[in-house]
Order: C-alpha cells, then sequence, then structure tokens
C-alpha cells in the first residue's frame, strides 16, 4: 500500500510540475508581457523599464527556475498589477471559491445521489429516464449558459434572487446551483450503476429473503457500498468544481479566486496567474490522489494495477 | 428530499427581495467592467482611475467638457512667465477631505513628489515633463517645466490631482490608497478590492469649483466584468448606470424602453496604418497610388452606418476633431471602387494583390474593411491577434498593414496623437523627415499659432500621402435609469458629480 501511495504521490507531483511548466510558457506566447504590463500609452521608455524591472530580459528557463524556486519557499512573489503580495490576494480570495466548490459539491451529491439510487431501483422507467434527462441535459448545457438563464428567470422576471455579488448567503444559491449542476450527471450515473451491480448481489438477495424492509435494504445495504466508488469521483469533481468557478465567478461577480484568475489573464499579471494555476493544479491532483489512495484501500485489487 | 429543497428555495426567494438601494436612499449604484488596482492616483493607469479621481480630487484648473475652454478649480489665475514656468494663483477657503486648509505647501508638495521620478507616479508620461514647484506665498506658486511643453495645461487639467501635503508626507502612497483623500466632490467611504468602492458626498465641497456640486449623497461603485451580469443587473433594478455597451445590445435596451440609452462619441479613432517606408520590405504598399486606392475603396461612411452606428463619424485627419490642432482642411477620398481600381491599374496591378492585413479587433469592422479591399482586388488575409503580441510586431516592423486605434489618452490636443505615430518612433510607418520636423516645432513652442501652423502642414501631409488612412471616431453606449439624468462627454469621463435624480 505504502509502495503504491509513493508512486501516485511521484505522479502527482509530476503532473502538478508539468501544468506549471506549461502555464508558464504559454503566457510568454501570448505576447511581450512587458508590453502587455505597460499599456497601450506608454512609451518605448516605460516598457524597458517593465522588462528590467521584472526581469523578462532574462532567458524564459531562468525566469521559470527563479519563479518556482520562490514558489517551493512560500515566496509566490509580487502581483504586477496590484504592487502586493500575491499570497495575500490569493489567501483573501480564496474563501469565497473553497465556499461556492464546497457548495456546488454538497448540492450536486445531495441531488444526485438519491436520484441516482432511486433512478436504479426501476431501471428503464419514467423515474429513471427523468433522472437520465437531467444528467444529459447536465452534460450537455455550459454552465454559463445555465447560470444566464437561471439570472433570466429568477432575478430579472421573478426577482427573488440578487444577480450578482457575494455579500450575503443568498447570493450564492444561483452560483452553487449553477456549478453544481455540473458535477450531478457523473455522480448520478455512477451511482445507479453501482447501485444495479449492488442490488444483483447474493448478500441484498439474501437480506431480501430474511424478510429486511426495502428502504432499509436500499439505503443501509446497498447504498453504502454502492457509493464508495462514489466519494472518489466527489473528490475528483471537488477540483473541477474549484477550477470551474473561474467562469461562475465572473458570471456573478463574486469576488473569489476564480474571478481574480479571470480578470489576472486579461490584465497580463503573471505572478496571481501562476500562483493560482499552480494551487489550483495543485488541489485538483491532490483530490485525486485522495480518491485514488481511497479506492485502493476500499478495493485491493486496485494496488496492483 | 427535492421537495425540500424546492421547499427551501422557495423560502429562500421570499427572505431574499433583492436590497434596492437607489433614488429612494439616494444611492447611485454604477458598474464598470475593470477593476481599479490601487486608488491612489498617481498609483494606477487605468481608466477608471481617472474617472474616479475626478470625483475624489480636483486639480488646478479644469477643463469644461462641453466648451473645451479651461477653467479655474484649485487654481484662480495661472499665466506664462517663460516658455517653461508657469504662475497659479490658488483659491482660498478650499479644505481636504480631512479638514485640512489647502494652499500653496500642497501643490508644491504634490508638483514636487511626482516630479521626482523616485516615486514612481505611473503612467510616468503624466509627469516626466515637470522640473517641480516653488512656493511664492501662501496662495501663489510657480510650477517649472523641464521643457517647453504646450500641453501643459492639458495634463493640468486632466491628471494632476492636488494631495494634502500633511496627510500624504504622514500615510505615504499606501496610506493614501487605503484611505484617499483629495478636495473633490466625493469621499471615499468605504473599498473592498474587486468589488466595490462606496462614495459619499462632499457637502463641503468648494462652491466655485467649475464642477458644481455635486447632487446624489452616494455611489455605490460596482466591478462587474460580465456584460451579461450587468445586463441582468439593470434589467433587474440592480444597477443604475452602465456604459461601454455595444450596439446591438443597446439597440435591445432602446427597444426595451425601461432604460435610457445615450450614445457619445469618444476620443478614440479608428487607423489603418500602411507602411510607406522601407521598414517592411518592398511591399505594393511603397506606392502613393495604391494606399490612395486603398483609400478610395473602403466604405468608410458604410461602415460607420451599418457596424459603429451611434455618434461615430468619418475621419479624415489624423487625429480627434476636437484636439487642439487637429487641421480639418486635409486630403479627403471619398468612397469610390472605381477610382481604386483605376489607381491600382495605374500603379502595375490591374488585378490587384494578396495583403495580410492585422488587427486586435475581433468584431466585425475589420471583415468589412475585407469585403472593401476584395471588392477592388486587393485579397485581404486577416490576422487577429492580441493588443500586447501586435504592438510587439509592429515594433519589430513585421506588420506592414494593420487596423489599430488611439484613444489619445483623453488629451484634447494633437500632440497626443502625432507625436506618436508620425515623429519617427516604432509606430511611425511614415518616417517622412519632413513630418517630423514641423511635428518636433509644433510639439515643444508654446506660440498657439506656430503650433497649429506646423500641425497642419504635417496632417495635410500625412493626408495627401496616405501615411495612415485615419477611419472613424469610436462611441461609447450609456445605459441608465429613467429616475437618472446623466449626461456623458466625449472625453470618456463620467462625471456622476452632475448627475442628478429626476
Amino acid at each position: 500500500m505504502l509502495r503504491f501511495i509513493i508512486k501516485r504521490l511521484f505522479l502527482a507531483v509530476a503532473v502538478a510540475f508539468t501544468v506549471s511548466m506549461i502555464s508558464f510558457s504559454l503566457l510568454f506566447m501570448a505576447g511581450d508581457p512587458a508590453i502587455a504590463l505597460a499599456g497601450e500609452s506608454a512609451t518605448e521608455a516605460d516598457i524597458e523599464a517593465y522588462r528590467v524591472q521584472y526581469g523578462f530580459d532574462r532567458p524564459i528557463f531562468e525566469q521559470y527556475v527563479s519563479w518556482l524556486g520562490n514558489f517551493l519557499t512560500g515566496d509566490f512573489g509580487k502581483s504586477y498589477y496590484f504592487g502586493t503580495p500575491v499570497f495575500d490576494l490569493v489567501m483573501s480570495k480564496l474563501p469565497v471559491t473553497m465556499t461556492l466548490g464546497f457548495c456546488a459539491i454538497t448540492f450536486a451529491i445531495l441531488i444526485s445521489i438519491p436520484m441516482g439510487a432511486i433512478a436504479a431501483t426501476r431501471p428503464n422507467s419514467l423515474i429513471d429516464r427523468v433522472a437520465l434527462f437531467i444528467a444529459v441535459v447536465g452534460q450537455a448545457m455550459p454552465s454559463f449558459w445555465f447560470a444566464l438563464l437561471m439570472i433570466v428567470a429568477f432575478a430579472v422576471k421573478l426577482g427573488w434572487l440578487p444577480v450578482s455579488g457575494s455579500s450575503s448567503w443568498y447570493h450564492f444559491i444561483m452560483p452553487t446551483i449553477a456549478l453544481g449542476y455540473y458535477a450531478t450527471p457523473a455522480i448520478m450515473r455512477l451511482t445507479r450503476a453501482g447501485m444495479m451491480e449492488v442490488l444483483g448481489t447474493d448478500y441484498i438477495r439474501t437480506a431480501r429473503a430474511k424478510g429486511m424492509s426495502p428502504t432499509k435494504i436500499l439505503f443501509k445495504h446497498a447504498l453504502r457500498n454502492a457509493v464508495i466508488p462514489v466519494v472518489g469521483l466527489a473528490a475528483v469533481q471537488l477540483g473541477f468544481m474549484l477550477s470551474g468557478s473561474v467562469i461562475i465567478e465572473s458570471i456573478f461577480a463574486l469576488n473569489g479566486a476564480g474571478f481574480l484568475a479571470f480578470e489576472s489573464i486579461s490584465r497580463n499579471d503573471f505572478p496571481v496567474v501562476q500562483a493560482l494555476i499552480m494551487i489550483f493544479s495543485l488541489i485538483y491532483v491532490l483530490l485525486t490522489l485522495l480518491s485514488d489512495v481511497l479506492n485502493a484501500w476500499l478495493d485491493p485489487r486496485i494496488r496492483t494495477a | 428530499m427535492k421537495m425540500k429543497l424546492a421547499a427551501l428555495l422557495m423560502g429562500v426567494a421570499v427572505l431574499a427581495s433583492p436590497a434596492t438601494a437607489d433614488k429612494n436612499d439616494d444611492t447611485l449604484r454604477i458598474a464598470m467592467a475593470f477593476d481599479l488596482e490601487n486608488l491612489d492616483a498617481y498609483q494606477n493607469t487605468a481608466r477608471v482611475g481617472i474617472i474616479l479621481a475626478r470625483h475624489v480630487w480636483d486639480g488646478l484648473i479644469y477643463r469644461n467638457p462641453t466648451t473645451n475652454e479651461y477653467e479655474g478649480n484649485l487654481a484662480t489665475e495661472w499665466h506664462w512667465v517663460d516658455d517653461t514656468t508657469l504662475e497659479f494663483s490658488l483659491r482660498e477657503g478650499v479644505k481636504f477631505h480631512n479638514g485640512e486648509e489647502f494652499n500653496a505647501n500642497d501643490v508644491v508638495y504634490t508638483i514636487n513628489f511626482v516630479a521626482d521620478p523616485e516615486n514612481g507616479v505611473r503612467p510616468a508620461r503624466n509627469v516626466q515633463w515637470l522640473a517641480g514647484a516653488e512656493k511664492i506665498d501662501d496662495y501663489k506658486v510657480r510650477v517649472n517645466l523641464k521643457y517647453a511643453f504646450p500641453a501643459a495645461f492639458e495634463f493640468l487639467a486632466g491628471s494632476l490631482p492636488m494631495y494634502p501635503d500633511e496627510y500624504h508626507s504622514s500615510v505615504g502612497p499606501e496610506g493614501m490608497a487605503a484611505n484617499p483623500v483629495g478636495t473633490g466632490p466625493y469621499k471615499v467611504s468605504g473599498h473592498v478590492q474587486g468589488e466595490l468602492i462606496s462614495l459619499e458626498r462632499n457637502d463641503a465641497y468648494h462652491p466655485a469649483s467649475p464642477k458644481g456640486a455635486p447632487s446624489i449623497k452616494f455611489i455605490d461603485w460596482r466591478t462587474m466584468p460580465e456584460m451579461n451580469t450587468q445586463y441582468a443587473e439593470l434589467l433587474s433594478g440592480g444597477l443604475d448606470w452602465t456604459w461601454q455597451i455595444p450596439p446591438d445590445q443597446a439597440e435591445n435596451f432602446a427597444a426595451m424602453g425601461k432604460l435610457n440609452v445615450t450614445n457619445e462619441m469618444t476620443m478614440r479613432i479608428g487607423y489603418i496604418g500602411m507602411d510607406a517606408s522601407p521598414r517592411h520590405g518592398d511591399t505594393p504598399l511603397d506606392d502613393v497610388r495604391v494606399r490612395r486606392a486603398i483609400a478610395h475603396a473602403i466604405d468608410r461612411q458604410g461602415i460607420v452606418d451599418s457596424l459603429m452606428k451611434g455618434a461615430s463619424v468619418v475621419v479624415h485627419s489624423a487625429c480627434f476633431p476636437s484636439q487642439f490642432g487637429c487641421e480639418q482642411d486635409v486630403a479627403k477620398y471619398e468612397y469610390s471602387p472605381e477610382k481604386a481600381k483605376a489607381l491600382l491599374a495605374e500603379a502595375g496591378y490591374p488585378d490587384g494583390f494578396d495583403l495580410t492585413m492585422s488587427t486586435f479587433y475581433q468584431d466585425s469592422p475589420p471583415e468589412a474593411i475585407q469585403q472593401s479591399l476584395a471588392n477592388v482586388g486587393i485579397n485581404i488575409a486577416l490576422d487577429r491577434t492580441k493588443y500586447a503580441a501586435l504592438r510587439e510586431r509592429v515594433h519589430n516592423a513585421e506588420v506592414p498593414f494593420l487596423y489599430m486605434s488611439w484613444g489619445s489618452y483623453s488629451i484634447n490636443d494633437v500632440s497626443a496623437i502625432t507625436s506618436k505615430f508620425f515623429r519617427g518612433g516604432k509606430d511611425d510607418y511614415a518616417q517622412d523627415s519632413e513630418v517630423m520636423n514641423w511635428l518636433e516645432i509644433a510639439d515643444t513652442t508654446t506660440d498657439p499659432a506656430v503650433r497649429k501652423e506646423n500641425y497642419s502642414k504635417a496632417l495635410k501631409k500625412i493626408a495627401s500621402e496616405v501615411y495612415w488612412l485615419p477611419t472613424w471616431t469610436f462611441n461609447s453606449n450609456y445605459v441608465f435609469s429613467k429616475e437618472l439624468n446623466f449626461v456623458p462627454t466625449s472625453d470618456e469621463i463620467p462625471r456622476f458629480f452632475t448627475a442628478t435624480w429626476n
């Protein structure tokens, strides 16, 4: 088991660094960062000053290594745009994103596990079809589109919910649904498949034969086992939620890390973009690792795979 | 479960009728798509920063946006002592938001602080012509220039707000950014980075100000990058004002009739740059007949009517019409594909040629230009890229033909455009020494007549040689509540201190 964890950990770290390297070079491919930073009305001298000030005159590899060295020691650098430490900036924005991410995944789980379980008990029934329909729509509809539809319905037409902002908890309702809905199809389908498999096993048949109530069988015996792989999936989905919040946050003008990422990209604030990409990818990689380990612990067959 | 959730949502919806701060509690709620990195007027380069500065601070003088005349604000009188010295008499009885009295010490402190390159004022262009200031008496100062700089008044009116010396010297730029203090019509009462700037009316605002007394008590200044969100907020009553709405959306809002939609020109003009110098090697553009053919081939009026819309107009001279020195009596090229074809044939291209046009615009005008040129046989390949990347390639002489725009950073003086594009720098596609010479004279003398004469010569040659084909002015759509009286200005600086409720 330990060997498995070490192997996975090594892989996770490799993925994180590949991500950072690719994102670092992509940012430079988008044009001379000094020109972008200095803005339209900057003189040649202004641009040169930026180039020297931020070290863009050095080879890109050298810049990457120095950035990475600083990052590993916890020094994320200073934002070009705000002139303040990136670490403080990111930390002040992460709570909103984390809140949104956890709300969204909770919402997705609360919706999809019961639906998946019920759908599994009556395969090909109307309930199953409805669940499938919801899943397909969730998978097919871009989250920004769904968010806009909700805004039109609940904020503009009905006036029940505020369109944007993060000043109270009801500002999070629409963003939570928009973001969480995206995760429901996968969780729902996996729950359904797991349930169908479990429901066909011997011990469920035995339980039925013993005369246990169907609800008890369904939730106590079947769901418990069927839901195990779902836990792993949910962890991965949470990673998606956090990175997916870039779009949702900008639509709902939630002042979180995703919004910061969106804004920082458009103003070429590399240290902030880099730090956010690293943090998001590290979280994602960690969650994936966690789910791998969890699955391996639950199912010894995976360890040898 | 689902029932419970639905019930919960319904319950929440009843409780959560959105807060409606508006006319009733005298709060104007506005949205800007861009965030402001730093509230200190000397530490940001964004347009929103310029707008905020007009509300929180005052300059020595003020340019009336309607008449374009300079009026005294913190100064009452001013004159040139010589080419590089300006003398100002200051207004008495003005107080900063923190109660500090405004006098010569504040002006001397501010000018000397921003003139020192060590203090890193951004953008440097705003202050690099300043040498410093000296106090004559409590209400009289002299401002010294490094060199003759006729556009000085534009900058004094636009980008040199006066800071309180005692406050700023004790808190520094960080303190100023955290708690801005000025003499302006509004005070900053709160700030959440990336989200909200709260402004409150300065009831002690000095009554002689040309800005006039502010009327609306509170302004909630929100950052909303997503335009669709802004639309939804406008429609649901969560916002009272926004701007920079694309023409098609503005038409939708106008058709709905629930909101005011107005359109105003901006100081930005579009241009087609053509490499007339040998910088890019041999291209058909080296021949002035080809450049003239291109000028005749593009249906600028048609593009303005169908795509730019609003207050946009076709421009013929390489500047914004209201700018000082913007000569209008220059060669004009009417839309005539026949003339274009004849000129091309004369230049030896009867069947046209292939050319790449670079632009950072993602909208339709580049395609309309492409179509116009296709009609006379010039096949344009569109090369769309990001602004920074394009500018880099322009500077490396890799882009012989382009469509871009220039906003003159709202400076109402021709030097803000011609000096950048025709004085021999990397953006100069003409590299014409005669033009450079005229511009240098015009940029460095304070005599308005001499300046006008030389700008005129330069602009006439730029037009007749078609070094640039100026295309059209840009415009901005403003959408706001029917409850609000708001008048936009062509310098793209919304003035909420003149706004009132109906």
